[in-house]
């Protein structure tokens, strides 16, 4: 009996941190079939890749912990970095989108950026809570409309829908500067917002607001808080948030085009979930959105590095999401 | 100091095709208990909602203290000192009681969140109120009790001139009711205002000063409690005569037995074991006990619900197993749950598809389940005006009608599916006294046409006014099996606590 009890103990352990375990039994398996994945470089690389997602993961976070959401993430990550390029090139590039900009200072640029997104969160935020809208529906529209804008921008004579480049050193120094040669300045950045974001949801009212208003947003009204505020708030922070990591993936490729951040708000609620943030709001940690962006990054660039087939890879992927996701609703039927 | 606390004066408040408050008055003084009391539908939560601001009335004026105030949302109801236990319990799942006490106030040190100053004072607050449970639980695991006394620690805790409960012992055991009352009968002597809704009458004659009356959204009158009796409480509330709260018992019961339940032990070691009864045809069986008894459980399990360990079902002397809801309605069971709301009506539907849940498949008249719904509407229509169902028509989403005509949808859809024996748990509470009249009918009736009852309830006089005999239980266990025309509220309640007294002696 006791020994019976004992097994099925180990099987909950077990299923409880499969996710941990699969990650390390895929590491291992790496290592064995490639042993130079084994070295230092390979985790520096990865936190340089994961720096961008975990941001946006982070930003996503905001919306989901509210039981909403933001399909216009992505959109919004390649209209700050089309509109950020445009005005942070160097004034002696050939191709300047605005061929008449004063050499401005690279705060400028990033201002004005980030002030564009907020009005897109605003709006969101504006949409999802005084005209009651579904924000799986109205960020859809807002998705649409952003991509529309940013095309007709990116179009604007003389630039004609040519991918942006002449980035400023002082903007693309972010990434190419690397803390004792090794970690770039985004991780750094990546990670101070990650325990700035921690700090907010745990210590502060605001943060536990966040949680009161997903957990039950009724609950929240009848004890004197503004569920709109909240929600607006919400939505405004996640789109500086989406909004910034636009302005990092322009540092990081020294361009942009209007593509840049395709579906990037896709893999970012993906990667919340597999970290166990609930899509009806209420629940999910900080730590969880960054667990779950490393298993992301960590797949495609460990399968990558033993040159697994990229097909393969997105079957790897779909399993991954779907088991985690089927693992975490277990653990919340225990409950 | 003014005479009154609080006055609502010609408060007036339309909804879209209906005036659910037209000119009602409420005067309520320091240190008293005010019952408000009326029908569902009567107008009393409304004008809580105006008070709490929820709603903003269309007219009239709200004075505290004799000067007029503005109230537009909680937040500013709260600042003028009045609180407001909900009638729909609302916690925060995910949160620990903490949490969900000081939600919107939050305890701080400069920008920070100081939790270990809010748990010191949240369990001052529990223990003040005596009520034993750890603060630091996550509220979704607190059981419906305990929800409402966090609920009313949390009232409590705003230190309000005014504090509105809105039926605060709908699933309040009568023990937990004492000790409310307790709570009430202090927070009166520190001066506070208490506006009690309750449909429970006895309850209202026990703790009340003052009441006032509401019917059809209209003010009907206010008087000391010294000056009225539960019955003239009741006519007034129904606007009519009301000569008994439970229909005849015309003794319909029959020798032959329908069902039997022979050693019913759950598969979990702290709920119910070794349950034995039968309940006959046309009976009533009614099932007491404190919260806690395990009694949901056990009719749960009944249907299939939630696994047993051990036991057996014998229907007219055939063994069946309900190994799941789905086999015990083939069975011929019904089940109307504890929680209406949660796990009965379906909101946004209609009157129509909650009445037909059940039986779609079974009288669409086909193979493939196609739906002709001029086809099925007779039958709807049928058990509809035979229970007499207020609706404005069938399409009505079933969120609108009130909750006694909600129940009796419920019931109806059970009545389509041909079910004999029904699962009743706590088929009255929250609804009003008229409607709870027209339920004990419907299950008379139901009965007399060879059906068998087994109903759960917490409300001693409807165990012992409706029920032909009463099974207790105490912490899982059967204690005791009364016939109800002999039984007394003492004798049920020392049954209902035997179990817990002998434990106590034996540790």
């Amino acid at each position: 009996m006791n020994s019976i009890n004992r097994k099925k103990k180990l099987n909950e352990v077990l299923l409880d941190n499969a996710l941990i375990i699969a990650l390390f039994a895929m590491i291992i398996g790496i290592i064995i079939i490639d042993p130079a994945f084994f070295q230092w470089r390979v985790v520096t690389d990865i936190l340089t890749q994961s720096a961008v997602k975990l941001i946006c993961a982070i930003g996503l976070m905001f919306t989901l912990l509210l039981g909403g959401t933001d399909l216009a993430g992505g959109r919004q990550v390649g209209l700050a970095a089309v509109v950020c390029a445009s005005l942070a090139q160097d004034v002696t590039y050939s191709n300047r989108f605005w061929p008449n900009l004063p050499n401005l200072p690279i705060i400028v640029p990033i201002l004005i950026t980030l002030g564009l997104v907020a009005c897109i969160g605003l709006i969101n935020g504006l949409m999802i809570t005084k005209l009651h809208m579904a924000p799986f529906i109205a960020t859809y529209g807002m998705a649409s409309a952003v991509y529309g804008i940013n095309q007709l921008y990116f179009a604007k004579k003389p630039n004609n829908s040519q991918p942006i480049g002449g980035i400023k050193n002082s903007l693309t120094v972010l990434s190419r500067f690397k803390i004792g040669g090794q970690i770039s300045i985004m991780v750094v950045i990546a990670f101070a917002i990650l325990l700035f974001t921690w700090f907010v949801l745990n210590k502060t009212t605001f943060g536990r607001n966040i949680y009161i208003v997903g957990g039950n947003a009724e609950a929240a009204k009848v004890s004197g808080i503004s569920v709109t505020k909240i929600t607006i708030a919400c939505f405004v922070i996640e789109s500086i948030l989406v909004g910034f990591a636009g302005i990092l993936e322009v540092a990081r490729t020294g361009g942009a085009n209007s593509s840049y951040g395709n579906a990037y708000e896709f893999d970012a609620i993906t990667s919340c979930v597999i970290g166990g943030v609930s899509l009806s709001g209420g629940i999910g940690k900080v730590s969880g959105a960054l667990i779950g962006v490393m298993i992301f990054t960590f797949i495609s660039y460990g399968l990558s590095f033993i040159g697994l087939n990229s097909n393969w890879q997105l079957v790897i992927k779909g399993v991954i999401i779907c088991t985690s996701v089927a693992l975490d609703m277990r653990k919340n039927a225990k409950k | 100091m003014d005479e009154y606390r609080l006055r609502m004066i010609d408060i007036t408040k339309t909804f879209p095709g209906v005036k659910a408050l037209d000119k009602v008055q409420l005067s309520v003084r320091p240190g008293t208990v005010h019952a408000l009391i009326g029908e569902n539908g009567a107008g009393k939560s409304t004008l809580m909602k105006c008070l709490y601001g929820l709603y903003r009335q269309d007219s009239g004026t709200i004075e505290i203290d004799g000067k007029q105030v503005e109230i537009s949302s909680p937040n500013e109801a709260l600042k003028l000192g009045i609180s407001m236990i909900q009638q729909e319990l609302a916690p925060i799942p995910y949160m620990n009681i903490v949490n969900n006490i000081w939600a919107g106030r939050m305890e701080k040190k400069g920008i920070i969140i100081d939790d270990a100053l809010m748990l010191k004072k949240t369990q001052k607050l529990l223990s003040e109120l005596e009520f034993n449970i750890s603060p630091k639980t996550i509220a979704g695991t607190l059981s419906v009790s305990q929800l409402q006394a966090v609920e009313i620690a949390k009232a409590v805790s705003y230190d309000s001139k005014i504090i509105v409960m809105d039926e605060p012992t709908s699933s309040l055991t009568d023990a937990e009711t004492e000790h409310l009352f307790k709570i009430i009968k202090r927070l009166k002597s520190e001066g506070r205002s208490i506006i009690y809704i309750s449909h429970k009458l006895e309850e209202i004659m026990e703790i009340a000063d003052e009441i006032t009356v509401m019917r059809d959204g209209h003010y009907v009158m206010k008087s000391s409690i010294r000056d009225i009796t539960i019955d003239g409480l009741i006519n007034l509330m129904v606007g009519r005569k009301m000569e008994d709260r439970f229909p005849p018992n015309e003794h319909i019961v029959k020798e032959e037995i329908s069902l039997e339940v022979q050693n019913f032990t759950s598969v979990n070691p702290k709920s119910f074991r070794n349950i034995n009864f039968s309940v006959r045809k046309g009976e009533i069986l009614g099932i007491g006990g404190l919260v806690g008894a395990q009694r949901t459980e056990l009719v749960e399990s009944i249907f299939g619900l939630r696994p047993i360990a051990d036991g057996k079902l014998v229907k007219y002397g055939k063994e069946i197993h309900n190994a799941n809801p789905k086999e015990a309605i083939k069975n011929g069971f019904a089940m109307l749950t504890e929680e209406r709301r949660a796990t009965g009506i379906i909101p946004m539907l209609s009157v129509f598809d909650n009445t037909m849940a059940v039986s779609y498949k079974k009288l669409c008249g086909n193979k493939i389940g196609l739906i002709d719904n001029k086809r099925l509407q007779k039958y709807v229509d049928q058990v509809v005006s035979n229970l007499n169902v207020k609706t404005p028509s069938t399409k009505t989403p079933i969120e609108n009608l009130s909750g006694g005509n909600q129940q009796k949808v419920l019931i109806c859809r059970w009545l389509l599916a041909n079910s004999d024996i029904l699962i009743l748990d706590e088929p009255t509470r929250g609804i009003d006294v008229g409607a709870k009249y027209e339920i004990y009918k419907i299950m008379r009736k139901l009965t007399s046409e060879g059906k068998s009852i087994i109903m759960v309830s917490s409300e001693m006089p409807e165990l012992i006014g409706i029920s032909d005999r009463i099974m207790v239980m105490c912490e899982g266990r059967q204690t005791g099996m009364l016939e109800a025309s002999a039984a007394t509220q003492e004798q049920v309640m020392s049954f209902a606590t035997t179990s817990s007294k002998t434990s106590r002696k034996s540790r």
